[in-house]
This record gives structure tokens, C-alpha cells and sequence, in this order.
């Protein structure tokens, strides 16, 4: 579970401060996907980074399941980032020099985890990539990848060490209207087989079905009127 | 290693590159180390193959000690040997001439030594006759004079008969030809000296320093004598000066080559670093990419330098030894990991926030 509490988040701006999460509190539960939308320069990105430990929030606490990310050190919420938390970026953001397969045993190199961990993350590349249908790509590298298959193996890749939350960055923003709703479908399914806490940022609700709940983001403020749709 | 060892097979024309970049200044580096060792050898091997612990040379009353000027007197000599310490003191004279093969009117330049036959154990000493109308001639003199044992050697007006061939030793360039003391100070004075030995090889534990300075001499290992040899400092500080420069080259090179290569990387190691990677296991990555493009060069370029030097060996002086060799590809080694330590600034401040939203 992914739970927010009175999160604030400001950045500098001249000698003022510009507020981008207002005192936002929200629960994205397991096994759902719970949606974060609105405009642009909202503060839907901020959110998520502050939910992906890559930034701190002013104020506020982040829980990743029984931890408080927020109150972590670097180097600690860069091992919760390795075993507990899954991020799926805007773009794939897949290593060049890596093929399918590999994006996905890189998760296993992150950290100092053993043989046993190696083992066991390898085992579950395999099955995520026939999950997401493309076994048959494993040894081909990203540009011999479309726009699709690539941000598929990223979806892999984030699951691959059996996250207990997936943090997603509009998913389907470079992917046409086909390609995206089945880029949804596929977090939507693979959240609900592995009981994953999903929270994905989206700025339009064309796929609006694969999210169990939406939360409003405006001006960093979140509505309190949570829709449940599915 | 895991994405390190991926780059590498990925990007394998540009690691090929710079593993050749390398691989050629250890090729350079490795002639000139070579080619110091082999011009240090044949300008002090002689010198460094005297007996004794430590070499006395005369101090001047201006200037450093030399052995082109050094005399030592009875009076010197004297006064080391009954030094209370010392175990032997050995007067060895050495001038440099020429001789030839008897009867054969051609001379090449040669060093003369002259110490007692039987003085001790040592290279230098093992070539000293016994009688005053014989030498004992270093190896590379027999070559250049055409001689084996029982031949005779010309030397100005005298004739010796070659009693021993032994070890290759040299001095400023000219191979050693050793003679007792009487017939070196005949030789000596018909070029001009005035017949006195130039060194005193001491063995024994004296009060070195307080010695040298009643006797107004200088005491020093054989090695750091070598100082008192003008041709050896200017040779090899010359030379020595190239590689130094050439060891700068190599770490700048790898140095730029790898922060130019993590730079480009930025943005995988923005992501990596996202995903979780603990800086420690990029900066592991990082250096063991610098360790194997190193390793494969400077192996390449060590091979190539092995191959040649034996290929010429005996036509240049050249010297084919772990201090010409693996020495330099350690420091070039070392140099090439600190200069590759210079990306990891990179590493260490790459933002996993930039890995969010960024276009690539």
C-alpha cells in the first residue's frame, strides 16, 4: 500500500517558494490503480516523484507499506527503491546496450543481494515477459523495439523484483490510441494478478477503465471526490 | 559489471579505440623504459658490479664528486683501510681508451679497470688477471675485438695476452676491459692521468660519513653513485623525463575518454539510479570499464614491446626486464584508473529525478 500523508512539496523560485504538492494525502490500496490526473504543471509529476523516494517532501509522510520513505536517507530509499517500489518512466528510459531480457535482470545487479536474489529475479523475467507477450524479443535490444514493446518491457522490468507498489508516468503519452489502451490493460491486469499498489499519472482519461480510482490533482492540491469506476 | 560488461560489447568500436590508444602509449612507454634500461646498463653495469658495500670517490674542494676527476692517494687509501669497520677496501682505477686486437691496427674504444686479481667476489673483480701482461675482458669487448682466450690485446705500447671473458659489463658506453693496478696506471699515465686509482670499492660497517669527511672523500651505495657518472644523469634524466610525460599523457587520455563516455551515459545512470542502483555498484561499474579497456590495452602493448624487444635483442641496448616492463604497466595502470576515477563525478551526482519525464 502506498499512503500519503499531508505531503507538501516546494521548490525555490526567486525569494519566494513555488508550492507544486500542496498538503495532499492519499491511498493507493493493493491490488488497485489508483489514477492521479490533471492539467499540466499540476504537481501530478511532483506527487509521484515524492511517492518514488527520488525527492524529499517539506512536510508529510510516505509509506511504502510500514516504511516512511520520506523520512529515509539517500542511500536508504535508493534500497527501497530496489526491493520494494517499481517505477514505470514516461518514456521506457531502457539501457541501450541491454536486450529485452537483460533490462529486466539489471534490477537483480542494482544492490548486493546474493546469488539467491539473482536466481529468483531471473526466474521472474522470464515469466513477466511472456507476460507481457514478448518472449519472443528477449534477445533483441531497444532499437530494434517499436514504442510499444518497449514500454512494455519497462512495465516489466519494474515488476520484475516484486515490487509492493508501482509508481507509472503517463504510460501512454508517446503511444497511439491502440497501443496505449493495451499498455493500460496490461498494468491494469498485472496489478490485480500480483496485488500490486499502483499509482499512475495520467493527464487524460481516454483509458480511463483500467484505473480503479482517479484523484484530482489542481493547482497541488488534491479533490477529495474520488471516483471509483471499476 | 553487469551493464559495464554490456557497454563494452555494445560500444565495442569505441572501447577498441581507446584499448588501442592505450595499447600504443605502452608501446612507447615500454621502448623507452627499454631503451633507458638498456642505455643505463651499458653506461653503469660495470660500476654497479664493483665489490664492496659502498664506493669512495675524491670529494673536490668545489662541485660534486666525479669519477672522471676522482683520484684517491695513498693517503686516502690508507686511512680507509684501517678505519676501525672496515672489512676490505679495494683501490680500483677507471679510464676510458681504446685497444685492439693484436696485430690488427683497428681500436675500439673500451673502459680500462684496474683492480687486484683474487680482491673479492664480484663481476668486475672475477675478470682481474693475475699476471701485469694479461686482461680479463667483459663480453662485448671480446665481440668488438674479435678475441677469444689466449689472444692478445694491444694498448698503446703493450701487449696482453686475454686470460678470462666474462660477464657483459660497461661503462659510459664502452664495454669494460680489466687489468692488475700496475698495468691500468701504465695504461692510465700514456693517456694522460697521473696513474692513481678513481675509486675505493669499501665493504664493512665504519662510521661512513666521519671517514669520508676526514678523508675529504664521498661515500655512497654503488647506486647513488651513480650520480658522480655526468653521462648517466643527463642520459636518463632525459629519458626519464619522456616517460614521466608519457605516464601524464595516458592518464589524461583514459581520464578524458572515460568522462566524455560517462557523460554521454548521464542519462543511464540518472535511470539506473531511479531504479534503485547504489552509487557503489556504479562506481564499481565505472572503474571495472577503466580496468578491463587498461588491462587490454596495456596487455596488447606490453606484448608488442616483449615481441620486439626480443626480436632486436643485441642490436640496440635495449633491456627486457619486469623493472622495463611490468613496472610501467602498473604505474600506467594506476595512472589510467585515477585518470578513469576523474568520471565518477558523473556517477556520484547523476539526479534519478532527471530519470522522470526526461525525452530520450
Amino acid at each position: 500500500m502506498i499512503n500519503l500523508q499531508d505531503v507538501t512539496l516546494t521548490f525555490p523560485d526567486g525569494d519566494s517558494r513555488l508550492i507544486a504538492v500542496d498538503d495532499v494525502s492519499l491511498t493507493a490500496p493493493d491490488g488497485k490503480v489508483t489514477g492521479i490526473t490533471g492539467p499540466s504543471g499540476s504537481g501530478k509529476s511532483s506527487l509521484l516523484a515524492v511517492a518514488a523516494t527520488l525527492i524529499r517532501p517539506d512536510t508529510g509522510h510516505v509509506w511504502i507499506d510500514d516504511v516512511d520513505a520520506a523520512a529515509l536517507t539517500p542511500t536508504q530509499a535508493a534500497a527501497l527503491r530496489r526491493e520494494q517500489i517499481g517505477i514505470v518512466f514516461q518514456q521506457p528510459n531502457l539501457l541501450p546496450s541491454l536486450t529485452a531480457r537483460e533490462q529486466l535482470l539489471v534490477m537483480a545487479e542494482l544492490g548486493d543481494r546474493g546469488r539467491r536474489h539473482r536466481m529468483t529475479v531471473h526466474r521472474r523475467a522470464d515469466d513477466l515477459l511472456d507476460a507481457v507477450g514478448l518472449t519472443a524479443h528477449a534477445h533483441k535490444r531497444p532499437g530494434q523495439l517499436s514504442g510499444g514493446q518497449r514500454q512494455r518491457i519497462a512495465i516489466a522490468r519494474a515488476l520484475v523484483h516484486a515490487p509492493s507498489a508501482l509508481l507509472v508516468d503517463e504510460p501512454t503519452s508517446a503511444l497511439d490510441h491502440q497501443r496505449g489502451s493495451d499498455i493500460m490493460g496490461l498494468i491494469h491486469r498485472l496489478t490485480h494478478e500480483r496485488g500490486t499498489a499502483t499509482m499512475l499519472i495520467t493527464h487524460d482519461l481516454a483509458h480511463a477503465d483500467a484505473l480503479d480510482t482517479v484523484t484530482t490533482i489542481n493547482d497541488g492540491r488534491a479533490s477529495h471526490s474520488d471516483t471509483v469506476l471499476a | 559489471m553487469f551493464v559495464a560488461w554490456r557497454d563494452l560489447r555494445h560500444a565495442r568500436g569505441r572501447f577498441v579505440l581507446i584499448a588501442s590508444v592505450v595499447a600504443l602509449i605502452t608501446v612507447l612507454v615500454g621502448f623507452l623504459a627499454g631503451l633507458t634500461g638498456g642505455l643505463a646498463a651499458q653506461n653503469v653495469s660495470a660500476v654497479l658490479a664493483l665489490p664492496g658495500d659502498r664506493l669512495v670517490l675524491q670529494q673536490p674542494a668545489e662541485g660534486r664528486p666525479s669519477f672522471s676527476t676522482s683520484a684517491i692517494d695513498q693517503t686516502i687509501e690508507q686511512a680507509w683501510r684501517t678505519a676501525p669497520g672496515v672489512q676490505r677496501a679495494t683501490p680500483i682505477g677507471i679510464v676510458q681508451g681504446r685497444a685492439a686486437a693484436a696485430p690488427s691496427p683497428t681500436a675500439v674504444p673500451v673502459a680500462f679497470f684496474g683492480l687486484p686479481h683474487g680482491s673479492s667476489a664480484s663481476p668486475v673483480a672475477d675478470l682481474a688477471p693475475a699476471g701485469d701482461d694479461e686482461v680479463g675482458l667483459s663480453a662485448q669487448a671480446a665481440i668488438d675485438l674479435d678475441v677469444g682466450v689466449g689472444d692478445s690485446v694491444a694498448v698503446g705500447d703493450g701487449t696482453y695476452r686475454v686470460a678470462a671473458i666474462g660477464a657483459d659489463l660497461w661503462y659510459s658506453h664502452t664495454p669494460a676491459v680489466v687489468l692488475t693496478p700496475t698495468s691500468w696506471a701504465e695504461v692510465d699515465r700514456n693517456l694522460g692521468g697521473d696513474g692513481l686509482p678513481t675509486v675505493l670499492a669499501v665493504a664493512g660497517s665504519p662510521a661512513w660519513d666521519s671517514v669520508a669527511a676526514a678523508t675529504h672523500t664521498s661515500v655512497n651505495t654503488p647506486l647513488l653513485s651513480l650520480t658522480a657518472l655526468e653521462t648517466f644523469q643527463s642520459e636518463i634524466g632525459s629519458l626519464a623525463l619522456m616517460i614521466a610525460m608519457l605516464f601524464g599523457v595516458s592518464a589524461l587520455v583514459v581520464g578524458a575518454f572515460f568522462t566524455v563516455w560517462t557523460m554521454q551515459r548521464a542519462g543511464d545512470i540518472a535511470v539506473l539510479k531511479a531504479l534503485g542502483a547504489s552509487t557503489g555498484s556504479l562506481i564499481r561499474d565505472a572503474l571495472g570499464q577503466s580496468l578491463v579497456v587498461l588491462a587490454a590495452g596495456i596487455g596488447l602493448g606490453l606484448a608488442v614491446v616483449v615481441g620486439v624487444g626480443m626480436a632486436i635483442d643485441g642490436a640496440l641496448p635495449f633491456l627486457l626486464s619486469p623493472l622495463t616492463t611490468l613496472l610501467p604497466a602498473l604505474v600506467m595502470t594506476v595512472l589510467g584508473l585515477a585518470g578513469g576515477a576523474f568520471a565518477l563525478r558523473t556517477v556520484t551526482s547523476a539526479d534519478p529525478l532527471t530519470a522522470l519525464g526526461s525525452i530520450r
